[in-house]
């Protein structure tokens, strides 16, 4: 059976993130986003590619969001209210608390300040999340009765979730984006060593490798510091949520430690409620902020206050943040428009920007001017200080994901096609794992794991937990290829092999059966049937003088003769051949199942070739065993022929 | 499997305890303590001098012992109590287990932890704990509580008293009033040893150390062989029923649970369904006055009904869902609003009213509920909560979204704070204070006021000093929870001219419920109290039900002789499959490994395959025909001549096949076991064959 996955967004491009997965009949959609670099049809996925007739609702089982940021989340409402899919939705808690903010910042800019087509309503949003199942990290979530999804902290942003979905034996692990390090309000991504078929992880930091972020965190205090403390404005483009909490509650902390008086300002509205749901998911932060919650919620900033537009131009320093990130329209491009002219301001960009944003440009090179569009320029005098921060893993994160996870194979999603593609190549050669980076609207199809459910009987079971050991001669020539890493291997191997009496049965049409062998003739009412093999050999004794002994002694033998014989045979048995184990068990000698007595009767029925020899001449050696161990029997026996006892040694 | 139930607890405040082993595996489900029997002690706070009753010790003679007894005859009053040092009483048979030998612990809900700390310290205790992290949580609160409480017993009797087991002497039992005798004893008079000093606060981190906090629904895996899960009861925040998988089929323990939550939670059926086996342990169920007398009017829902919900799954859960709902709610939400109007009656006539309840939940909603008919019936009073952890829970129960009810969680959503308490707290209606005596308190303390506080068993907490002061007043009003010892437990504060009510919340399963949910869980086995048999004479299903009742232990028949085995694609692809003779069945060796993890078999390759294939014997069974033996001989150019051949197969001779073309050779066979003689290998190999093609073989 396989697993396909069909790439909607974010297939080496970071926007629109989109997979529609297919596993043993159920098709899951993996995030819903948009892209912030289009602004035409091509800003939501190609949802005619999952049911060209719109019937979403028979197409998918259902809809799963990794978290709140709008290139997973911002199609949603498109998709629901106006494609009308009124399937399942699944996402965390904070995500669903969170979502509407952000979707309904994202709408504003649009429509009032860009003056576009509204894609949807305030109440298209609302709706929209209504429908939404809020689920909880680590809380096992049955969709239906063979679909089964599961939440793991992801970092990244508050609610952010890695999603494991399995359906029979097939699963997998849809990581949306992930940060495998901590941060001031959030810990690292998180997740239990699962049996994948596939990870689909994000690939944003593909070739990048981070140092400590504490410096990086020193560099971007100082850099605003040094700004302000020479008067000028510090311009913090963000999204509502996510990296301004962050950074507030960073300046914040300084602010205090350092006494500074400069205002922090958040521009309108965008704090208040964000605020409130922070602390009230304060456990979905890191460790540090919950276990201070009680005497101080971190989310309680004692700097900070709100922006009025009219403060835009006012004298004296402050520090801004404003929405939305990237520089994409909005207030943050407002205040843009005014303090980029001057030098004394800076402009810090926290994070990744969009390839057709103002961000993007003012982060590639160094722009004297800028399109705002079509008909604007703006002059670029201030300092641009990009925050080399992310709440993305790094290429090393992902490397230790998918070590320590060992999919059976990776796809990367959501980066840019080079280092996508030389990270797929790293974790080909490096780790071994088939790894693909498919572009937008290309489908990959791996194959699943499938188990085969069977009945276990008890008895089987029960002797199945103790150690069963197996000595075993192998050739070391012929297993050298197999275990290379292996030291050369003793001749004799031990190996457990606790099944050996385990049989499988199948009736047609029912659940096949495990039994132990024991059972299974019970089950079939039948005797075992024992087939042995036996051959009566004929041995020359090597001095005739004693030979007389024997003929007088004939049936009376005594024991203590035959006794000997035997141990006279199984020392010369013992050098003839060398590489077996020759046990000497009194009354007759054991080589695996074959067994070798001395035999006294004349018209032993096993004795079925021509003597050449007349009973004075030879002693008798009655040898039996079971068809498993014929190629060694007749090796003995070859070597018995050979022999000749001397009865003076005895 | 074995069961043991160790004790069937007094519902809400001390939950049911009992140890199942399972797969070999002992699992303690709860740990609770009985917190009622702390009415047999004198409340802290009384001055002891005032009830002082000299020591035995002082004068042994039997005019002492007299002149007890017959104060032991007269009715029971505040100066029968024991005036030292509270011991508390934890579950006796637990005593009988080594703490060594439990595996696992798992805590259904906040109370039942209150003992853990007396488990967790003993001598070789190694169990894993498991309990959901609000559960965990909470029950920190409330053992952090009890100990900060207990320690104003210990500033009263003094370092030297501390400690004394004087009343545990048998002289001294012997003169106890009968109730309290019981409650030293127990019924049966052996419970003595289930008494113990209070544990502390280093006890209780220790024992929070040990404790594993689970999501609801999270899978907590044991050993590669259970599956652990807590599933929301909805009777509590936090509070659980539990699945345990393993190979062998699924377990689920029922604790008290409910299936209308006005705030945390609900029930989640969906979890339980399909297990093989349930474990009810609501006691409440069978209880006096749960339901029992309109159960007797109200006939079971027959099996046309249940037949009648196969129609498709969908309808089928939704009119299972609202049968379990079904007039639930309305109740509890009348209870609530009664006691709202009994306090805003008692604070309009001027009296204080003292709220002495354990239950969150109800503590919750009364909050919230009081301070809303205050403000409508235009009525100023302040509300305090003063307990040593008032700060903490309420500041925790405002973040935790996930563990409450729906209608919770949209308050959220739409923006607002989980519970009404935060803004109360902001405009100052609501005040928290640590306890009696701080000084925040004394600033602002203001009567008639409402004030919650603990602890309901009357014996310690803030509850005790504000009765004492209120007593008097036939204005005020308590509010306490129906329990069985309430008049011993109201007994020091007599004569009493407060207005007392009593009430009772629902805390577990409805007897017309239970018909239903078992219609809806379908289990294979159902193990059901002792208690339920006279209310319930047969079940209306198929299941197998077993009673069980304490102090035995009770071995569960096994529902399965067989597990689940799961076989990895790869092998199944090596598997060579053999058609038996004149059947319709295939058979083939097992191969590979069998791997134990997450609670599921799994044959999997493993590295020896080749080596295993190479070792194993060949299998046959059934008996030789000789006649086909012999045509079969022929077809390879075996030829050869039957020296005897016996019809009787049980016969001690042997028929021998002696062999002469291609070469001599015999064959000897007897019943069932065959021995071929030649000197000749290929020969010997070839009539190996011959033979093997007669007989069914592995
Ligand atoms: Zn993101
Ligand atoms: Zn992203
Ligand atoms: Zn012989």
């Amino acid at each position: 059976m396989a697993i396909e996955c069909l790439v909607l967004g974010a297939g080496q491009d970071v926007g629109k993130s989109c997979v529609v997965v297919k596993m043993n009949g159920k098709k899951i959609m993996f995030d819903c986003g948009m892209h912030m670099g289009h602004h035409d049809h091509q800003r939501y996925p190609d949802f005619s590619r999952i049911s060209s007739s719109g019937d979403f609702d028979s197409s998918l089982t259902c809809i799963i969001i990794t978290h709140f940021h709008l290139d997973h989340i911002g199609a949603l409402p498109y998709f629901t209210e106006v494609c009308g899919y009124k399937g399942p939705i699944y996402m965390t808690y904070p995500t669903k608390a969170l979502a509407p903010l952000m979707l309904e910042d994202y709408r504003k800019v649009m429509v009032d300040r860009r003056g576009e087509e509204e894609q949807f309503t305030s109440e298209n949003i609302a709706d929209c999340l209504k429908k939404v199942t809020a689920v909880d990290l680590k809380q096992t979530v049955q969709v239906d009765k063979d679909l089964q999804i599961r939440a793991y902290y992801a970092g990244h942003v508050l609610g952010a979730a890695m999603f494991y979905a399995k359906v029979g034996d097939a699963s997998i692990v849809y990581t949306g984006d992930y940060n495998m390090t901590p941060d001031r309000h959030l810990g690292a991504a998180q997740i239990d060593r699962l049996h994948l078929d596939l990870l689909i992880s994000e690939s944003t930091y593909a070739t990048t490798i981070r140092d400590s972020k504490y410096a990086r965190e020193r560099e971007f205090l100082h850099a605003v510091h040094k700004c302000v403390s020479n008067g000028g404005k510090v311009l913090i483009p963000t999204f509502a949520l996510g990296r301004a909490q962050e950074l507030c509650i960073l300046l914040d902390d300084y602010w205090e430690r350092m006494s500074l008086k400069v205002p922090i300002y958040f521009s309108a509205g965008l704090t208040l409620q964000a605020n409130m749901y922070y602390k009230v998911l304060i456990n979905w932060t890191s460790q540090k902020v919950k276990d201070a919650y009680t005497t101080r919620n971190a989310f309680e900033y004692k700097h900070v206050c709100s922006f009025e537009r009219s403060m835009i131009n006012a004298p004296g320093p402050c520090v801004l943040f404003a929405t939305p990130g990237m520089i994409t329209g909005g207030f943050s491009l407002e205040v843009f428009k005014h303090w980029a002219p001057y030098e004394e301001n800076l402009i810090t960009l926290p994070g990744y920007c969009v390839a057709g944003t103002v961000g993007h440009q003012l982060m590639s090179g160094k722009p004297k001017k800028v399109a705002v569009d079509k008909d604007t320029q703006v002059d670029v005098r201030c300092k641009i200080n990009q925050l080399s921060f992310s709440p993305h893993t790094d290429a090393k994160g992902i490397m230790d994901l998918v070590k320590f996870l060992s999919p059976k194979h990776v796809i990367l999603m959501h980066g840019e096609k080079p280092k996508m593609i030389s990270l797929q190549e790293r974790i080909q050669s490096e780790l071994g794992i088939p790894s693909y980076c498919p572009a937008n609207n290309e489908t990959v199809s791996i194959p699943s794991t499938h188990y085969v459910k069977a009945d276990i009987s008890d008895t089987l079971r029960r002797k199945a937990k103790y150690p069963n050991f197996k000595f075993l001669k192998t050739n070391p020539e012929g297993n050298s290829n197999r275990d290379f890493m292996a030291p050369p291997t003793d001749p004799l191997r031990v190996f457990d092999d606790r099944l050996t009496d385990g049989i499988l049965c199948l009736d047609n049409g029912k659940k096949a059966k495990a039994v132990h062998q024991d059972e299974f003739l019970g089950m079939l009412g039948a005797e075992k049937h024992e087939l042995q093999f036996a051959y009566c050999c004929q041995v020359r004794v090597g001095n005739s003088g004693n030979a007389r002994n024997i003929e007088i002694s004939g049936d009376t033998l005594p024991i203590i003769d035959k006794y000997s014989r035997l141990h006279l045979l199984n020392g010369k048995l013992a050098l003839e051949l060398a590489e077996v184990n020759i046990q000497d068990c009194g009354e007759h000698i054991q080589v695996e199942s074959v067994s070798i007595s001395v035999c006294l009767n004349d018209d032993c029925p096993h004795r079925v070739s021509e003597t050449s020899l007349n009973n004075s001449e030879a002693i008798y050696f009655c040898c039996t065993w079971l068809a498993v161990d014929e190629e060694l029997a007749r090796n003995v026996i070859s070597a018995l022929k050979k022999l000749e006892l001397s009865t003076t040694e005895v | 499997m074995k069961f043991t139930s160790l004790s069937k607890g007094k519902g809400f405040y001390f939950p049911p305890c009992h140890l199942l082993n399972i797969c070999g595996f002992r699992v303690l489900f709860d740990c609770p303590l009985d917190l009622s029997a702390l009415s047999i002690f004198s409340p802290v706070g009384i001055d002891e001098g005032e009830f002082r009753v000299s020591s035995c010790d002082d004068f042994r003679d039997s005019e002492c012992s007299d002149k007890k007894r017959q104060k032991a005859e007269k009715p029971l009053d505040a100066s029968n109590l024991i005036h030292a040092e509270p011991y508390y009483k934890t579950v006796n048979d637990l005593h009988l287990w080594n703490a060594s030998f439990i595996d696992i612990v798992v805590i259904s809900s906040y109370m039942g932890m209150l003992g853990l700390p007396f488990l967790t310290r003993k001598q070789g205790f190694s169990a894993k704990i498991y309990a959901t992290e609000a559960t965990a949580r909470l029950g920190k609160l409330m053992m952090e509580d009890l100990v900060a409480m207990h320690a104003e017993f210990r500033q009263l009797y003094g370092p030297e008293e501390s400690g004394s087991t004087q009343w545990m002497k048998w002289e001294e039992l012997d003169m106890f009033p009968s109730v309290m005798k019981e409650i030293v004893i127990g019924k049966d008079g052996t419970e003595l040893g289930s008494w113990m000093p209070l544990y502390s606060a280093a006890d209780v981190m220790d024992c929070m150390q040990k404790v594993q906090a689970l999501k609801y629904a999270e899978e907590a895996c044991y050993n590669g062989t259970l599956l652990i899960m807590a599933v929301s009861s909805g009777l509590e925040l936090g509070t659980c029923n539990w699945t345990i998988s393993s190979p062998k089929g699924t377990v689920t323990y029922l604790s008290s649970s409910s299936f209308v939550s006005s705030m945390s939670t609900d029930f989640d059926y969906h979890a339980l369904q399909g297990s093989d086996m349930i474990i009810y342990s609501d006691f409440t169920t069978w209880k006096a006055g749960n339901g029992v007398d309109d159960y007797i009017g109200c006939s079971a829902p027959s099996t046309y009904e249940l037949s009648d919900f196969s129609n498709s799954e969908n309808d089928w859960e939704v009119r299972a869902e609202s049968l379990l709902k079904l007039d639930d709610g309305a109740e509890e939400v009348e209870k609530l609003s009664f006691l709202c109007s009994c306090s805003i009656d008692s604070i309009k006539a001027g009296g204080s009213v003292i709220i002495p309840i354990g239950r969150l939940g109800i503590i919750l909603q009364l909050l919230e509920q009081i301070a809303d008919s205050l403000e409508a019936t235009n009525n100023k009073a302040p509300i305090f909560v003063i307990s040593s952890v008032a700060d903490e829970l309420l500041a925790y129960t405002n973040i935790i979204p996930e563990w409450l009810c729906k209608q919770r969680q949209d308050r959220m959503y739409s923006g607002h704070s989980l519970f009404g308490h935060v803004d109360l707290l902001k405009d100052k209606t609501l005040q928290l204070f640590p306890t009696l005596h701080s000084l925040e308190l004394l600033k602002s303390w203001e009567e008639p006021c409402i004030v919650f506080c603990p602890h309901w068993s009357m014996r310690l907490g803030p509850a005790v000093h504000l009765l004492r002061r209120w007593c008097g007043d036939p204005n005020s009003l308590l509010i306490i929870e129906n329990e069985e010892y309430t008049d011993l437990a109201l007994l020091p504060f007599k004569p009493m001219t407060i207005k007392a009510l009593q009430c009772s919340f629902l805390s577990g399963i409805k007897l017309q419920k239970v018909q239903p949910l078992l219609n809806i869980l379908q289990p294979k086995v159902l193990m059901i109290p002792e208690d339920s048999r006279q209310f319930i004479p047969t079940f209306n299903t198929s299941m197998s039900l077993k009673y069980f009742s304490g102090k035995e232990t009770l071995c569960i028949p096994k529902y399965k002789t067989t597990s689940e085995l799961d076989i990895a694609t790869d092998l199944t692809l090596q598997i060579q499959w053999k058609k038996l003779r004149h059947k319709e069945t295939s058979i083939a060796r097992l191969k590979g490994q069998l791997l134990l993890e997450h609670g599921k078999q799994r044959l999997v390759f493993h590295n020896d395959q080749e080596a295993s294939m190479q070792a194993k014997s060949l299998l046959h069974w059934g008996k030789l025909d000789l006649k086909s033996l012999l045509v079969s001989l022929q077809k390879m150019g075996i030829n050869g001549f039957v020296e005897q051949e016996n019809i009787d197969t049980e016969s001690e001779t042997p028929t021998l096949v002696h062999i002469s073309e291609p070469r001599k050779a015999l064959i000897e066979m007897k019943g069932t076991d065959t021995v071929i003689s030649t000197d000749d290998e290929d020969l010997a190999s070839l009539i190996c064959r011959t033979i093997c093609s007669n007989l069914d073989c592995i």
